[in-house]
């Protein structure tokens, strides 16, 4: 094809692109929103109720966080192993993927379906099939992050 | 009151945090995956400028539970482990603050997949 | 010899018989709308196999045998098949232990018009007396290995279509049946690509590739949409279908109410939840062995243009920014 034909296949490409905007349905955003805002705000109130029980009960503000992060992913796991995660998910939509309990249906999601491929390089390899980008991504911004306050206290 | 102020505060922080992610999976057709990467990352971030942690204090579970509490964890961890052990703190930080929520994952999801078979929908 | 008319259409030469169909299904495709026209209707997605990608072949094994059944032969001189795994991995599994000289095609969602198209043109070519031909697919397995694992709690958008589980499969003879359909015309499409990369939007992706064929069709023929009693695509779903008209009807074709598409009449898409319709290599299939097959042999059909279509990305190529060609192939079936 010499450039004029590209052009001219580019322009076709375009009007297509708007003939396809219009017959394409949009999702419903604004139930969308209201559901993810109640669901996810519940998750988030769970979490809180969990907070402070557990503060009463004299742990550290770290240790607080990490239990209630282990309660909700122990949960979220155990919904998606029965298989209910997907209906909830459809649902809730970023409402249960945004909370700890997103991540925690990423992986375990992957560790049941592809341990068909077996332990080691099935369920072992692909387990973090999703999820593995939030470790890479968030370690790598951990590392900058260090790397700048670290050159910061120097200079200071 | 203050246990039913505390819930009010992460419900609605929480589920602010949540719309925006729905918004952009509606909008941008980002991929779950992304967003919660997005997340992470800007949870990092924010927690190194020192954003995040006024939300924290006002929402609790409302900033921690949503990924981005996790990036702020990240922050807090990395910024902490320089401050008590120095320079390799930049490796060993973050990671450290994240252990406890990834070997979760790990040690639940593997029990998880001996015990459950896959489902269709 | 068949008479090539154009540079999409031949014109076969001899009758081609299609003898027998024979159409087996999941649970959710007998749910739906044409859920008592299937032979068979199973109920568990593993179909008693431990994993989903050997259901599908133990699926595909036994729709064919089905189909000879129905005919009454024990074996045909060839099969042609595929379906959407690595590798046509369901049909291979399935036809290991049936002893069929095989051959194994990849079309993504149309393949069985490509099946039908290959086993017209062979048995009309004199390679073969008999062909089987077949296309499955399963939902569970192409999510798997498409999209995301299915225990993942996402939204589907408006746009996608839902793939159907199943196998649908046809023998196409030179022996005369009173009363079988005859597919008298071969339609071959070319790859398509107008630029979309929305893989949750395929419908749209497909339209272009049959309004190319279709077009091209009618002008090599000079025939019109309403030559045909009915006129079907594969799995287009209501965006493609949408699409389509307003495409055919740029370049001045017309369609009406003879025209429908598969991925539209397998699923009720406000109880069954399927957004844009059914996908998958099974969709046309079935809809195909179930229904309109068994319309043109009580003549209710007297001519149809029948036209799977099929997204031919990979996950590998959507990931790399590519977007999706397709494709579509066709066949003109008529019942005497």
């Amino acid at each position: 094809m010499d450039s004029s034909q590209y052009k001219k296949q580019y322009e076709k490409q375009k009007e297509y692109d708007k003939m396809v905007k219009m017959a394409s349905p949009n999702s419903p955003i604004f139930m969308d929103c209201v559901k993810a805002f109640v669901t996810g705000g519940l998750i988030c109130a769970f979490g809180q109720i969990l907070k402070n029980y557990f503060s009463s009960m004299g742990l550290s503000q770290d240790d607080t966080g990490l239990a209630v992060s282990l309660i909700l992913i122990a949960i979220a796991v155990l919904l998606t192993g029965l298989g209910w995660f997907g209906k909830i998910g459809k649902f809730c939509g970023a409402g249960t993927v945004v909370p700890i309990t997103g991540f925690a249906n990423s992986v375990a999601s992957p560790a049941i379906e592809f341990k068909k491929e077996g332990w080691v390089f099935g369920l072992g390899a692909k387990m973090f099939q999703v999820a593995d980008p939030v470790i890479v991504y968030g370690t790598t911004t951990s590392v900058a992050v260090g790397i700048i306050y670290y050159i910061v206290g120097l200079v200071r | 009151m203050d246990l039913f102020k505390d819930i009010f505060s992460a419900f609605w922080v929480g589920g602010v945090i949540c719309v925006i992610g729905q918004i952009l999976i509606d909008k941008t057709k980002l991929q779950p995956g992304r967003i919660l990467v997005l997340y992470v990352c800007l949870g990092c971030i924010l927690g190194a400028v020192g954003i995040y942690k006024p939300i924290v204090d006002y929402a609790g579970a409302g900033a921690t539970v949503p990924l981005t509490g996790f990036g702020y964890n990240l922050a807090k961890g990395v910024m902490e482990e320089i401050d008590s052990s120095g320079f390799l703190g930049i490796f060993t930080g973050g990671l450290k603050a994240a252990a406890g929520g990834i070997s979760g994952a790990v040690v639940f999801s593997w029990l998880a997949a001996v015990i459950f078979e896959p489902k269709g929908k | 010899m068949a008479k090539r008319i154009g540079k999409h259409t031949a014109v076969l030469d001899k009758p081609i018989y299609i003898i027998s169909a024979a159409s087996t299904a999941g649970k959710k495709e007998g749910e739906g709308p044409l859920g008592k026209l299937f032979d068979n209707v199973f109920q568990d997605d593993m179909y008693g196999e431990k994993s989903w990608e050997m259901a599908e072949s133990k699926i595909v094994k036994d729709n064919f045998s089905l189909a000879l059944k129905k005919a009454g032969l024990e074996e045909t001189d060839l099969c042609i098949s595929g379906d959407l795994l690595n590798q046509d991995s369901a049909s291979t599994f399935g036809i290991r232990d049936m002893n069929i000289p095989f051959l194994g095609i990849y079309g993504a969602c149309s393949t069985f018009g490509e099946a039908l198209g290959l086993g017209s043109a062979l048995v009309d070519g004199g390679f073969a007396e008999t062909v089987l031909a077949g296309a499955s697919s399963h939902f569970c397995a192409a999510e798997k290995q498409y999209r995301a694992p299915l225990g993942m709690g996402n939204q589907r958008p408006q746009t996608t279509t839902w793939t159907v589980t199943g196998d649908g499969a046809v023998i196409l003879s030179s022996r005369k049946k009173i009363g079988a359909p005859i597919i008298t015309e071969v339609l071959t499409g070319e790859a398509v690509d107008m630029g979309v990369k929305d893989a949750n939007n395929m419908g749209a992706a497909m339209a272009p590739a049959a309004a190319e064929l279709m077009t091209a069709y009618f002008r090599e023929t000079g025939r019109e949409p309403n030559y045909f009693d009915v006129i079907a695509t594969g799995d287009l779903g209501y965006v493609g279908k949408t699409l389509l008209i307003e495409l055919l009807a740029a370049e001045g074709y017309y369609l009406g109410n003879n025209y429908t598409d598969c991925g539209i009449e397998i699923f009720d898409k406000d109880s069954q939840d399927t957004h844009s319709g059914g996908s998958g290599c099974a969709c046309s299939a079935l809809v195909f062995t179930a229904m309109f097959y068994k319309k043109l042999c009580e003549g209710k059909i007297k001519r149809m243009l029948f036209m799977p279509t099929g997204a031919l990305m990979s996950p590998t190529t959507s990931q790399q920014g590519e977007s999706i060609p397709s494709i579509a192939h066709g066949v003109v079936i008529e019942s005497r």
